[in-house]
């Protein structure tokens, strides 16, 4: 597959005004609000480094906890599957639901069915499959994926979406009022819901003491899924595992505050056993999570709990747009899983960064993840994926800045000097800088040769 | 340690640093041969290019008690950073002894009086990310309980009839970002501009900062958007400019 | 060799180093703070309703409430219903109720949030969708934090439990939230001391 130009894409959106404006504005209110958030939990940097120490003692005994795990939820009653990639999982899910004739799934909200692509895969096979998360919802009635993890329409602005419902639902194309939209989503949805006889959903946290799984939603779509219908099937990624509930509690907390700065979402949902009459089926999913466990730098990565935080505070997301990624996730969290599944596809990704690091300081879990962009770039260059013009004005300039004699004669010509500076070495590409700035103007003379006029010069290295 | 692109276009803003610092009696030496930090190489991941140019940083400075930059990102990269060459003692002495001038001026120095400056201008003040990130010059918004400091506004607060305005998003990243000003320009761009917005829509007339890559990207974005922010490195009004 | 082995082979094999655990101490508020207070500050931020006392006439208060409400699903002796979470056979027939009445064992100061479960709900359905939910709690009842409400015994042995924060709402839709979304419309906590059972 093609190598994403992220930054094409990126440049794209913001010719868009009126989509990067709403989209940068929307999600730096969602960073202030996580702020007040964090502000009104005293205890709120002790909770960050008990949530990173409970997922890196889970990540190292995981095998241990992934069995724990099984064994309890089997002896609840609940069948409990593994899938190594994504088309096994998928399979599963099909299989599950032929067996029983079921030919409807409602699903509330998992990003692992999305990086799996399951809604397509069972949809090839006749299965229709209704979103029931609004976001969600929105981005399947208009054929595109999620753009955020949390919030997958928000780079549509309300006009957008009663346009995709107006299409879709023949509602009013005129009245953008959220309010009435989120009616139009609730009228529509309901009958789907009440005759579903299998429903799907994806999980934050799985409970190893307890073989819990456990989701965390304002519309309570995952309690709808997971109650109404007979048969409720589960996703999880292995990572998603925690030890005990009481270290549940500790996620809680941060999870919804570091998301959108509401305290708490509306339905913080515990699946334990079937429901009475129904079955309950749990998919344990590797595809390159046990992979990632033996990166040396990168494993941290797998602490995620899917806030997307880092994206909102992310300057570069703002005002790029969540698809300009191209991938399952974007943004920072985005730029240092991708790799891992195609590293040529997203060999870009690592460079959509100023490493400005403050992902790493909002991230609850705290992933270093500012290091690990800035780790991507060394492996991005080993494998050769970097960009060849980019990589020869590194050599080039490499040669330059280690031998003094040479750069000094280059910079004598300060004009010529632009030429050679790596910053703007421009790859021969003066124009990128000053497409929208202005270009520094040289000095008349370099500070090098001011100071041998104006000061007793020291001797240079032997 | 003067930055490449400050030897190049900014060699004003070395100057006022050598000035400044001789005028804290400093002994200050600049090695004649000094190029680059590596920098740029090592953040494009490019660390068997970066190796040599590290190497000859080392066998500059590695003889000198503290070594001085005007730059928050090359005091974080030689402090933080420092390893396409190879770990040695003359490394890490060299890592352990880099100070950005603030820094330096600030916890080394402590110096708190600037006899003979004055500066009455309407401020912008703007802390790199490697300054207040990386090194920790200044205290970050993500991390709400930790208590406000930042040493260069102690330092500035010492200049007579400068007033600072508050803006908007004060710690966001400007979009500089190394090599990124170049291969993400639209977005580069964009948050330059956005940040020049906040700036001018605060009232400033100046805008400072300790870093000078920073400032040369916003710089040219706001000569592009025809505003007339004026521009000042914090070594330049230590040092006595008054405009 | 099945999946299931060759993963947890592979999870053994890239294993990090070991870390121990942490324990999670006590985060309660010094001094103490008031928890009902709390409590409704919490949920009111998230567009709930409380009644801090017991209605005289719980009839008369669900009628002026919700004048509408044909079909009432109770499933606590304060108040007898037209319908009982038994009569719910299949589980999505819960749709037709108007307001579900329903007691929970604990309620969660930090977040205004209430626990409910399959013990409470019989067909947890009801919970869902129904148009409203009414919930008895007993103020002598809320705890502190999430740390507290983690230690109580539903999450250990119930099928399905829950930590309900408010009426079902969406941010989906520029950020902002909005109610109601596809669960219930209205959530009200009445503060009910539990009858004394000899």
């Amino acid at each position: 597959m093609k190598i994403v130009d992220q930054a094409e894409n990126a440049a794209e959106f913001i010719e868009d005004q009126t989509h990067e404006e709403h989209l940068d504005k929307l999600l730096w209110m969602l960073r202030v609000r996580r702020d007040e958030a964090a502000s009104r939990v005293p205890e709120w940097e002790q909770l960050r480094d008990l949530a990173s120490q409970i997922k890196e003692h889970t990540l190292s005994n995981l095998a241990h906890y992934l069995e724990m795990f099984e064994s309890r939820a089997q002896a609840n009653g609940v069948t409990v599957h593994w899938a190594r990639d994504a088309h096994e999982h998928n399979q599963i899910v099909y299989q599950l639901l032929s067996e029983r004739n079921v030919n409807e799934l409602i699903k509330s909200k998992s990003m692992l069915t999305e990086e799996c692509d399951t809604r397509k895969f069972l949809e090839e096979r006749g299965i229709l499959v209704s979103e029931t998360d609004l976001g969600e919802r929105i981005q399947q009635l208009d054929d595109q994926p999620p753009s955020h993890i949390v919030g997958p329409a928000w780079h549509k602005t309300e006009e957008d979406i009663a346009r995709v419902f107006a299409k879709a639902y023949g509602s009013d194309e005129k009245k953008a009022d959220p309010v009435y939209l989120a009616q139009v989503m609730r009228e529509n949805t309901r009958p789907l819901i009440e005759r579903a006889r299998a429903g799907m959903t994806g999980c934050n946290f799985a409970v190893a003491e307890t073989g819990a799984i456990v989701t965390v939603t304002n519309e309570g779509n995952a309690d709808l899924s997971g109650n109404v219908p007979e048969l409720r099937i589960c996703s999880t990624g292995i990572e998603k595992i925690i030890p005990k509930t009481e270290d549940l509690a500790v996620f809680i907390r941060l999870l919804t505050r570091s998301a959108t700065g509401n305290s708490i979402t509306q339905y913080t949902s515990h699946f334990r056993a079937p429901r009475q009459n129904g079955e309950m089926h749990i998919i344990l999913v590797d595809n390159g999570r046990s992979e990632r466990l033996g990166m040396e730098k990168f494993w941290p990565s797998l602490k995620c709990i899917r806030c997307a935080a880092c994206m909102n505070t992310c300057p570069v997301y703002r005002r790029s747009g969540g698809l300009s990624y191209g991938s399952t996730y974007m943004g920072p969290i985005g730029i240092i899983l991708m790799p891992t599944f195609d590293s040529r596809r997203f060999s870009e990704l690592p460079y959509a960064s100023t490493l400005n690091g403050s992902c790493t300081n909002v991230c609850p879990v705290k992933i270093n993840i500012h290091e690990q962009i800035y780790a991507w770039r060394e492996v991005m260059e080993e494998k050769h994926q970097i960009n060849l013009v980019k990589k020869a004005a590194m050599i080039m300039a490499g040669k330059v800045l280690s031998h003094p004699e040479v750069y000094r004669l280059a910079t004598a010509a300060t004009a010529a000097s632009l030429k050679v500076l790596p910053h703007f070495a421009l790859y021969n590409q003066l124009n990128a800088w000053g497409r929208h700035r202005d270009n520094p103007q040289p000095g008349k003379e370099t500070f090098h040769t001011w100071y041998k006029k104006n000061r007793k010069q020291t001797p240079g290295l032997p | 340690m003067i930055p490449c692109y400050m030897d190049l276009f900014y060699p004003e803003v070395g100057i006022a640093t050598l000035e400044l610092l001789e005028k804290l009696k400093v002994e200050v030496i600049y090695p004649a041969d000094q190029t680059c930090c590596g920098q740029p190489m090592a953040n494009s991941g490019c660390y068997e290019e970066a190796r040599a140019t590290e190497e000859l940083f080392i066998k500059n400075f590695s003889g000198f008690d503290c070594i001085v930059t005007p730059s928050g990102s090359c005091t974080h990269h030689i402090r933080d950073k420092f390893t396409a060459a190879p770990d040695s003692p003359e490394r890490r002495k060299v890592s352990a002894s880099v100070y950005d001038l603030v820094e330096f001026l600030h916890d080394i120095l402590k110096v708190r009086e600037f006899p003979g400056t004055e500066f009455k201008h309407k401020v912008a003040l703007h802390t790199s990310c490697s300054a207040i990130r990386g090194i920790g010059m200044a205290s970050m918004s993500e991390r709400v309980h930790d208590p406000k400091f930042s040493k260069p506004k102690q330092l500035l607060e010492r200049v007579p009839g400068i007033e600072f305005v508050e803006f908007e998003r004060p710690d966001e990243c400007c979009g500089f970002g190394g090599s990124f000003a170049v291969t993400e320009e639209a977005v580069s761009a964009k948050m330059g501009y956005d940040k020049i917005g906040f700036m001018i829509k605060a009232g400033a007339e100046y805008l400072v900062s300790s870093d000078m890559s920073c400032l040369m990207h916003l710089q040219g974005c706001s000569s592009r958007l025809g505003k007339n922010l004026k521009i000042l490195h914090i070594a330049q009004i230590l040092n006595g400019v008054t405009q | 060799m099945n999946t299931r082995d060759t993963i947890l082979q592979k999870v053994r094999r890239n294993r990090p180093a070991f870390r121990e655990l942490p324990a999670i101490p006590n985060f309660h508020s010094k001094p103490p703070v008031d928890l009902k207070k709390k409590f409704i500050a919490g949920l009111k931020e998230l567009y709930g309703e409380v009644v801090t006392e017991p209605p005289a006439d719980f009839g008369q208060f669900l009628k002026k409430k919700f004048p509408t409400a044909r079909t009432i699903c109770s499933a606590v002796p304060e108040y007898v219903g037209n319908k009982k979470p038994k009569d719910f056979a299949r589980w999505a027939d819960a749709s037709c109720i108007d307001v579900t009445i329903v007691r929970s064992p604990l309620g969660v100061a930090e977040t205004g949030s209430v626990l409910l479960s399959e013990e409470e709900f019989g067909v947890n359905t009801i919970g869902f969708l129904a148009h409203d939910i009414v919930i008895l709690l007993d103020p002598a009842e809320i705890v502190e934090d999430i740390h507290d409400a983690y230690r109580h015994p539903h999450f250990q042995d119930q099928a399905y439990s829950l930590l309900m924060s408010g009426p079902s709402g969406s941010a989906d839709i520029g950020g902002v939230t909005v109610h109601p979304a596809q669960g219930v419309m209205t959530l009200t906590v009445i503060f009910w001391p539990r009858a004394k059972t000899h």
